[in-house]
């Protein structure tokens, strides 16, 4: 990172307004799909877009919480990790808008209809079980719950975020009709996010045996 | 409008409205003075204009209002111009509809081509549809066009033509869609011959009083009513008549998901979507899907005895 760039990032993503300002941002999407929901901006089926939308958001913002580790250690700008937390629960936050949407909305709380579709219809189970991924992390979120599982078993746990990730761009890429690209940008752009960690964490390894290497020279 | 024989999904004189009445707000000066002009709507770049009287109804025959037009013409699966639903009102106008011909061969006695002038002098008539896309979403759609019969009458059809297979024009240039793999192109698409010898089965080159938009299949689509709108095939260049069932788009991508009747049948789900339900665009609830999309009484009978559980 150039240089002064990074202090003056650092002391931005420390600010007592970056928090709320991220906040807001990441309200934004809701916001303008509610507005134009409003105003016929959402075209002849706003149901269907309204569902459509909110399950693009969500696998955004998964990615986008599952980015920041890597976008700290290429940048070395430690205060992005303030930011990890709210935006993983931003992706919880719009995962729950999708399912409410489709539930409350589109099947208008036929639960008959719904339990058929999870159990029937593969891409519905494999989005359904994304979501509940994603809940359980959102409900083990707080500093009380990584405290009371202690951190190695919250880490553990909290790796599932790469199982709901992944299960979140399967249950995009089924259900588009033919060939298309999109869900496999998101699959790809996930699949370098997690090398980058596996490539880092190998990399830790391999430092930690040189030292032990080292020391049995000494 | 003088129709010999009158079904469900026809019009009587006495129930239809001037088509002023049932354009959405952003048309209704436009219709109003098209209204002058019944019967000689000029179409683009000088074309022969569709000539037939103008008699759309509001609603269909279940009592069900039309689509506005502008969701029939901005919610459109025409994967030729783009997978979003609103790909095809932005990427089809530069389409060129004029010259267009539409070959008729195979077995046929008479196999001939048609300059789409031909087929516009017709006699044209006004059917009001229900769409029921695959997708679980449904319109109802004043199609202007004539009985596909008409076209095979003139061919000759032999006496070893059992299908008839259709296709869409192939030009990437025009079409930016078949640039990509999303489909194997160009789309195809196949009915039984009495399929499509069936009165209700159309070939449509207008619809709400005018001539066909692009993205709706300009100029000259399929309308099979009772079958899912995948089958309706859009923007036809070449009719064959066949010994084989011919193959299908979706058929050939997904053939598990995709059979070659595709007849709307609540009781047959897709693979993805329940066919119980589906949403008429526009509406908040959704409504019971009904078995041929309403069309049973007309239509039942060409498949009796077969398993359509089996044959979707």
């Amino acid at each position: 990172m150039a240089a002064g760039l990074k202090p003056a990032a650092t002391k931005a993503l420390s600010s007592r307004w970056a928090k709320p300002a991220v906040f807001a941002a990441a309200l934004a999407p809701m916001v303008w799909t509610i507005w134009l929901a409003g105003t016929g901006g959402l075209g002849p089926e706003p149901i269907a877009e309204g569902v459509r939308q909110s399950g693009l958001w969500a696998l955004r913002f998964l990615l986008l919480a599952l980015a920041v580790t890597p976008l700290r250690i290429v940048t070395g700008v430690s205060a992005l990790a303030r930011f990890r937390r709210m935006i993983g629960l931003f992706a919880f936050f719009y995962a729950l808008l999708h399912v409410a949407t489709y539930v409350g909305i589109d099947q208008f709380f036929d639960w008959a209809a719904v339990w058929k579709d999870i159990v029937k219809r593969p891409y519905i189970t494999v989005g359904m079980g994304a979501f509940l991924v994603l809940s359980a992390l959102a409900a083990t979120s707080t500093n009380g719950m990584v405290r009371r599982l202690g951190g190695r078993r919250w880490r553990t746990l909290h790796r599932s975020v790469f199982i709901a990730g992944a299960a979140g761009c399967l249950h995009y890429f089924m259900l588009v009709k033919g060939w298309q690209p999109s869900p496999l940008v998101y699959f790809g752009i996930l699949s370098a996010l997690l090398l980058v960690r596996v490539a880092k964490s190998a990399g830790s390894r391999a430092a930690v045996a040189r030292a032990g290497i080292m020391r049995h020279a000494d | 409008m003088l129709l010999r024989s009158r079904t469900a999904s026809q019009a009587r004189e006495s129930e239809v409205t001037p088509r002023n009445l049932v354009l959405s707000r952003r048309t209704a000066l436009a219709g109003a003075a098209a209204a002058f002009a019944v019967g000689g709507i000029p179409s683009m770049s000088g074309a022969a204009g569709l000539s037939f009287q103008t008699t759309v109804r509001p609603r269909d025959e279940k009592a069900d209002p039309i689509a506005p037009m502008k969701s029939a013409t901005t919610y459109n699966n025409f994967y030729e111009f783009g997978t979003d639903k609103a790909d095809p009102s932005r990427n089809a106008r530069a389409l060129r509809t004029r010259p267009w011909q539409v070959a008729v061969d195979g077995e046929v006695v008479k196999p001939a081509t048609f300059g789409i002038e031909d087929l516009l002098a017709l006699p044209l008539e006004e059917r009001i549809y229900r769409l029921r896309c695959v997708e679980a979403w449904s319109m109802v759609i004043p199609w202007v066009g004539f009985p596909l019969a008409e076209i095979l009458k003139r061919v000759e059809p032999t006496g070893s033509a059992r299908y008839v297979a259709f296709q869409t024009l192939h030009d990437p240039q025009q079409m930016p869609g078949q640039r990509g793999p999303v489909l194997q192109w160009p789309y195809v698409e196949g009915l039984r011959l009495d399929e499509a010898r069936h009165p209700l089965t159309i070939l449509a080159v207008g619809m709400y009083g005018e001539v066909l938009p692009n993205q709706n299949g300009a100029p000259i689509r399929l309308v099979v009513p009772w079958k899912y709108g995948f089958k309706s095939i859009k923007s036809i260049v070449r009719i064959t008549l066949t010994r084989d069932q011919p193959p299908t788009a979706w058929n050939r991508s997904q053939p598990n998901e995709y059979g070659f009747y595709a007849n709307v049948n609540p009781e047959v789900d897709h693979p993805r979507w329940s066919q119980a339900t589906e949403r008429r665009v526009g509406d908040f609830f959704r409504r019971k899907t009904l078995p041929f999309n309403g069309y049973a009484d007309e239509v039942a009978g060409l498949y009796a005895g077969m398993d359509l559980g089996k044959y979707f």
